[in-house]
């Protein structure tokens, strides 16, 4: 099963004629991903990789019947991007997944585009500036990002995270205790991004191949504190979550445009508490998250 | 990205935000001119820095520190005291509760005409991430530092979401206004100047904007009095305008050379120097070097594509800081390969005499070739094989921890 995105989905490309677009796509292939074209306006007609460049994602999914799209398109065009990703699958097949990887989207550029996504009830949005999402198959599988492929396989761990290298982390941590993973999402370190937490959670829980899963979280907003109020609620499956930042100076944004403490709010201790709060087994060093993970599988029967 | 109150006051009066007249001085005799230019006879003169906090803050000679006066913003009424506080100020240092104990040096004046308060209010704009729409936020306890007054009397903030798909309307900027008690003239003058600042917000690409106070004069008009404006700096690609704003006297030198290579830096108080690619990695590396009794001295992320000659920028960068007793690498390589790592690793080691301790820990995209490198060099680098190992290795090394 894993969520939203299947080992075999069909994938585009946005901006897979530019360098970096181009050189993940390769990666994306050479991990077994079903790419199925890519688009680039005025660039249509064209092949690379061995598939299709079209000039616009409704001419893109009308061709491809795509199933998602990964963005990499540059900052000043991304949030046009997604608008337009949105747009085409609302119109041509009335659902569709959209990964944005892009790095630095002006914020209120992304405000116009969560809404514009979120006023599409079966289009999904993850990221921006996020590693993507990976469901490893039996061979294979489908990456849809920058994520490194090989360090990842099939298996029963959801891991949901806000940082990049970090999720890998969590990634091998999975593995360090023999554990594959259903589907891994990097949902983004930006102020304002399209799925959350929250989604991922309730996806993991009414997924029946996930069994256990992973968060990650870090400093800034409180998606972390309200995630785990909501899975106290509603997860019936063992949860273990890790908090960048804990030695993160107030006011000093570190790295990600959203990790920031401010006005003394949004600080990892707060965001442990919480996960301590709704039963979440929390791991203060992300090298102990595969044995926090054991336990907790040992403690629900699965291990 | 931050700029100063009399910047910001600037971009207001051109996006048609009531303001008081005022001009901006780097010198005791601009001051004195200013005051006679403007024709009040009361004026405020208010220092400029990035920080808050600027009427309860102290002034001191930087040399001796000694105390030169209370209050970084002065009230004065008359050319004298004009002379008196501008001097005390100017080339000074000012120290708040958002400066910390070292203070900022006050090189910029902001001279502003006087007027009739009747009510003092507070005003902010920002991004809600939660909402993922522009907040306002307005409370009747202007002056106040508003996270007491969030804490202590929550019924008195007023908040309204901007549907980004609607905009700011009609009935939004009413609502609020009589939630403030404004009526008649002042709720005009208030619905008026919030379409102009929350147009200037968005055409800035602000990521918030600040007035504490927003004040109701007695003509009944809603004048800005302080003004906190910063922007958003994923969008500085479409402002070429902000680098004239830019005060790079308020930025880490370290932190803008950094930023210039494509690394992100910031300088802390530890011993320890991190090297990491991945701001979330960078942040745990930092976390559990301090939970085995280390302190970090810095976060530095690399980002996902550093190649040698960023490696060595990022060392010697860490190695500027005299504090630096260790260096900890911490790399989970994805689409940067361990390889180039260890390469730069060594020459960067090399090339800059490094003489302290180094632990590097690779993971990742071909961490076996990097590993083969490291351990084939004759250069004193410690490996581990995970993230607990290398803090631990590096606090002993050093000679910290419990």
């Amino acid at each position: 099963m894993a969520i939203w995105i299947n080992e075999d989905a069909k994938v585009l490309v946005q901006g897979i004629t530019g360098k970096q677009g181009m050189f993940h796509a390769g990666k994306m292939v050479e991990y077994g991903t079903n790419l199925v074209g890519g688009v680039t306006p005025g660039k249509g007609g064209q092949e690379v990789l061995g598939v299709p460049v079209f000039n616009s994602m409704i001419e893109a999914i009308t061709e491809t019947d795509a199933d998602a799209t990964v963005i990499y398109v540059p900052p000043p065009f991304a949030g046009e991007a997604i608008i337009e990703a949105a747009n085409a699958f609302e119109t041509v097949k009335g659902e569709g997944v959209i990964v944005c990887i892009t790095e630095g989207i002006p914020t209120l550029d992304m405000v116009n585009a969560a809404a514009y996504v979120a006023n599409r009830a079966n289009v999904r949005l993850i990221g921006p500036n996020c590693p993507g999402i990976i469901t490893p198959g039996q061979t294979g599988g489908a990456k849809l990002g920058i994520m490194p492929g090989h360090i990842h396989a099939k298996g029963r761990i959801g891991i949901v995270s806000k940082s990049g290298t970090l999720t890998y982390e969590a990634v091998a941590q999975t593995m360090s205790i023999d554990e594959g993973q259903s589907t891994c999402i990097g949902i983004g370190g930006d102020p304002v991004n399209g799925t959350g937490f929250i989604e991922c959670l309730e996806a993991f829980e009414n997924d029946p191949q996930t069994e256990a899963i992973v968060m990650i979280g870090e400093i800034g907003g409180n998606a972390e504190q309200e995630a785990a109020a909501w899975a106290k609620q509603n997860c019936s499956k063992p949860i273990v979550g890790f908090v960048a930042g804990a030695t993160a100076p107030p006011g000093k944004r570190m790295g990600h445009a959203g990790a920031i403490i401010s006005g003394g709010k949004g600080t990892a201790e707060e965001k442990f508490e919480a996960f301590e709060a709704a039963g979440i087994a929390c791991a203060r060093d992300p090298s102990e998250l595969g044995q926090v993970l054991l336990e907790s599988l040992k403690k629900a029967g699965l291990r | 990205m931050n700029i100063h109150e009399y910047q910001g006051k600037a971009l207001l009066k051109d996006a048609g935000v009531p303001v008081l007249e005022g001009v901006h001085c780097t010198s005791v005799s601009e001051a004195l001119a200013a005051y006679d230019s403007l024709g009040s006879k009361v004026v405020a003169v208010k220092s400029q820095i990035h920080a808050g906090g600027r009427g309860k803050g102290t002034m001191y000679d930087p040399q001796t520190r000694e105390e030169v006066m209370q209050g970084g913003v002065k009230i004065a009424f008359s050319k004298d005291e004009v002379e008196t506080y501008a001097t005390n100020i100017l080339g000074n240092l000012l120290v708040t509760i958002q400066t910390g104990d070292e203070g900022k040096i006050v090189n910029n004046l902001y001279i502003e005409s006087g007027c009739a308060i009747a009510h003092e209010y507070y005003l902010a704009l920002l991004v809600d991430r939660e909402e993922k729409s522009v907040l306002i936020m307005a409370s009747t306890e202007g002056g106040m530092d508003i996270e007491d007054v969030a804490h202590n009397t929550p019924e008195k903030i007023h908040k309204i979401n901007v549907d980004p798909n609607a905009g700011l309307l009609g009935f939004q900027k009413r609502d609020l206004g009589m939630a403030l008690g404004l009526s008649g003239a002042a709720l005009k003058s208030f619905y008026k100047m919030l379409g102009k600042m929350y147009d200037m917000f968005v055409q800035q690409d602000c990521a918030m904007v600040e007035i504490n106070p927003l004040v109701k004069t007695e003509d009944d008009e809603i004048v800005a009095l302080d003004s906190k404006i910063s922007f958003d700096e994923n969008a500085e690609f479409r402002h070429k305008e902000w680098t004239e704003l830019r005060d790079l006297t308020e930025e880490e030198d370290v932190e803008i050379r950094a930023k210039e290579t494509g690394l992100s830096y910031v300088k802390l108080d530890g011993n320890i120097g991190c090297l990491v690619n991945g701001a979330g990695l960078a942040m745990a590396t930092m976390d559990v070097i301090k939970l085995y009794g280390g302190e970090p001295a810095n976060f530095l992320d690399v980002g996902g594509g550093a190649d040698e000659e960023q490696v060595k920028t990022a060392f010697s960068i860490i190695l500027e800081d005299p504090n630096v007793k260790g260096i900890l690498v911490n790399i989970f390589g994805g689409i940067m390969r361990c390889d180039i790592i260890a390469r730069g690793v060594i020459g960067a080691t090399q090339s800059l005499g490094l003489d302290v301790p180094l632990v590097v820990r690779l993971a990742g995209t071909n961490v076996e070739e990097g590993k083969a490198i490291l351990a084939a060099s004759d250069l004193n680098i410690h490996p581990a094989d995970d993230l607990a190992e290398g803090a631990q290795k590096i606090v002993s090394l050093i000679g910290g921890g419990e």
